[in-house]
């Protein structure tokens, strides 16, 4: 049934998948319109939510995408599953732009991309039984697993590390950190090739993310799943994704291999977000020291974002060149393969502690300033 | 009876903020859910106490119960909460209102919910100055421009008429921060107030709670989850469990020499920065438990691995207590807490 549609390479690349870049996102743009006046609602502007980033994500990779609220990486996660249609750029997935295909088209990849959501609690139909939630896919799909439908809702309980006998229960009757594994087992379902995960353990406690996260890392390790891990948390990203994209205002503006982006930042950005992390020093004293960077303000406004570099008008570093140029994301000196960064001034590539702190906050600094003197 | 009335009276060794046994029940149609099941702290005079807990362990409750915030139609609330040697459980609500906003205040975690739409800002943070101080209007709103300069908010005379949605996220716990503080309160009671917050704002605020509070000299209880959060903001952090404490301590003793097998478990389970990445991250096996049913004995021990070194049946028949000052609610022997921290928890902090 599947072969009279206009998508058939997606199962004609299987064999030398292995190297090759699963999905590949090029230019991609997102504006939504924002409509105001009176009595006829115009069109006065557009949010600016992604703005022209390019990513790829190979075959059983995880992938990081981290960035403050409002920098456009859950609109992004809609694009690549195409919940959301971009304003242009394109999304290739196995080497088929996906970027506008109809409902039609998309229905064989829907089953190869699936999503996690963040709230375990609106995600989950509380009228259904936890074992039609998990084999609603199946049956979208007609998809009959051999020995049935509920032999395969019992093994992916198991594999979620939930009783298989519970799939007759109500989501209610599960904790949040069971909801989230429900989630999950239902994105397995279909045993998709890459996995859209979007925060997916930031509205669960510490000792459940730690068990979330843990699944996760092994269903993605042992089935071979790619993913495209969304949060704003960087250590639980930085403990997941072996490349990570940092964002702001709707681009990314570092990217790189997980060891080059955390131990070697060179974005202004970047150094200010990881030393905004707050950390608890277990060891002794000697742990050497962090720098500090405190930034002014909040992230600007998508809509009118800063002309040239987006970061500018909370970087410390900026100047003329800054407003007027926007940054290319390239490979700067000193920098290993793979890692981008798009800033005129980058950073030493370092983390430790400088002899200055950057203060930007103007309460923070005339604080600081009337308690030394 | 105002603040401005009497200088600050003495701090006695119990603390100025004394909390003792306290018990606090909520009648629900299922039945009685003992949120906080006999706490006990004390808080000195500038000094932050933070209160670390997953949801559901009472460190909300406790706090709300503190300012008097519970509906008193469904909640009984037993024990001893002193301020400044004043009980405020058996306070009237009219002695309650004069206490609120004015020598103990409130920050809550979402800005936008616990700041009203319908008024301006500098209202919004006026408001509780003109009412505790009976001061004129005119007074009380530069009283609110000033406050908005002192969380650095720019064009603080302009910003004070703008309504809560005009402000971003950041800007509006900042405001909310300036309200707490209008009246100078010795009490400061933050629930959650950097959560909602992007960690670059919530490292703006988090230095700018400190900065005030060297200023302020207010004594504050900060409520996390977040146990980063916690180490940079506290003196002393408790550790709540399902509505009890199960650790107490300064930030040093309990970070760094933790006692308590939850307190190992949060610890564990926590990815950081800096944290080995080749190993999995070791979480809490199962999951808090319902308070309506709370297991016997020591809450934690459905959940911990530690139960077979206490042996016997302890742990599920008898509740471990909580000594004064550092101490850790386990039946677990002093020596062994150390030996087990040292030889089995410490090498995978890494």
């Amino acid at each position: 049934m599947k072969e009279d549609l206009v998508l058939p390479a997606t199962r004609e690349a299987t064999e030398d998948a292995a190297l090759e870049p699963l999905l590949e996102v090029s230019g991609l743009t997102k504006y939504f319109p924002v409509r105001g006046g009176f009595p006829i609602r115009r069109t006065v502007g557009h949010v600016q939510a992604v703005d022209g980033i390019d990513l790829t994500v190979h075959v059983a990779e995880s992938f990081g995408l981290v960035g403050e609220s409002g920098c456009g990486k859950s609109t992004t996660g809609r694009l690549i599953t195409r919940l959301l249609e971009p304003t242009s750029g394109s999304v290739s997935y196995r080497g088929q732009d996906i970027s506008h295909a109809t409902r039609k088209q998309l229905a064989p990849i829907r089953s190869e991309i699936q999503m996690i959501f963040q709230d375990p609690y609106s995600s989950l139909n509380p009228r259904q039984t936890v074992g039609k939630i998990i084999s609603g896919p199946m049956e979208i799909n007609g998809i009959a697993p051999a020995g049935g439908r509920e032999k395969r809702v019992r093994e992916l309980l198991e594999i979620v590390g939930l009783n298989p006998e519970h799939f007759n229960r109500f989501p209610h009757e599960f904790s949040g950190g069971q909801r989230q594994r429900i989630g999950v087992a239902r994105a397995l379902s279909l045993e998709p090739k890459l996995i859209v995960a979007d925060e997916p353990v930031s509205a669960l406690d510490v000792s459940i993310q730690a068990q979330v996260v843990n699944l996760l890392q092994q269903v993605q390790k042992e089935l071979g799943i790619a993913f495209l891990f969304i949060a704003h948390d960087l250590a639980v990203v930085r403990h997941f994704s072996q490349r990570v994209a940092v964002m702001y205002l709707g681009k990314i503006i570092e990217v790189g291999d997980r060891e080059s982006i955390y131990d070697r930042p060179r974005h202004p950005y970047t150094h200010a977000l990881l030393s905004a992390v707050p950390e608890v020093n277990l060891m002794d004293e000697e742990a050497p020291q962090h720098e500090r960077i405190r930034l002014a303000g909040d992230v600007p406004s998508p809509i009118n974002p800063p002309s040239g570099c987006r970061f500018r008008t909370r970087c410390w570093k900026a100047q003329d060149k800054c407003a007027s140029e926007e940054p290319p994301l390239v490979r700067l000196s000193g920098n290993r393969s793979g890692h981008l960064t798009a800033c005129h001034f980058p950073e030493e590539p370092t983390t430790q502690g400088r002899a200055e702190d950057i203060v930007l906050d103007p309460a923070l600094a005339a604080l600081e300033e009337s308690s030394e003197g | 009876m105002t603040k401005a009335e009497g200088a600050p009276a003495p701090t006695g060794p119990d603390g100025f903020l004394s909390v003792r046994d306290l018990q606090v029940t909520f009648s629900t149609e299922d039945g009685p859910v003992k949120a906080v099941d006999g706490l006990s702290f004390d808080l000195h005079r500038g000094k932050t106490l933070g209160i670390v807990g997953e949801s559901g362990s009472g460190k909300s409750v406790t706090n709300l119960t503190i300012l008097g915030l519970h509906d008193p139609l469904f909640t009984t609330v037993d024990g001893e909460i002193l301020l400044d040697g004043k009980e405020l459980i058996t306070a009237t609500e009219k002695e309650m209102e004069k206490l609120r906003g004015n020598r103990a205040a409130m920050i809550f975690q979402d800005p936008l919910t616990a700041l009203s739409p319908f008024y301006t800002v500098g209202r919004q943070i006026a408001e509780p100055y003109m009412k505790h101080r009976g001061v004129s209007k005119k007074a009380a709103w530069e009283r609110a421009v000033e406050m908005l300069a002192k969380v650095g908010i720019p064009n603080p005379k302009e910003r004070a008429r703008d309504y809560p949605h005009q402000f971003s996220g950041g800007m509006r716990q900042r405001a909310m921060i300036a309200m707490a503080l209008v009246c100078d309160p010795d009490l400061l009671i933050a629930d959650e107030p950097t959560t909602a917050l992007d960690v670059t704002v919530q490292a703006q605020i988090l230095d700018l709670l400190k900065d005030l509070q060297q200023e302020f000299g207010s004594a504050i209880v900060f409520i996390t989850h977040d146990l980063g959060v916690i180490a940079d903001m506290a003196d002393d952090i408790m550790v709540m469990y399902a509505g009890r404490a199960v650790e107490r301590g300064t930030v040093d003793e309990v970070l760094r020499s933790p006692q308590h097998p939850y307190t190992w478990g949060l610890l564990n389970s926590m990815p950081r920065l800096d944290s080995d990445l080749s190993t999995p991250l070791s979480p809490i096996p199962g999951a808090p438990p319902s308070l309506l049913t709370p297991p016997p004995g020591c809450r934690f021990h459905p959940r911990c691995t530690f139960r077979e070194r206490v042996g016997g049946t302890r742990c599920v028949t008898e509740r471990p207590l909580l000594a004064p000052d550092r101490a850790s609610a386990c039946h677990l022997t002093a020596e062994q807490k150390r030996t087990i921290f040292v030889e089995e928890i410490r090498p995978r902090l890494g």
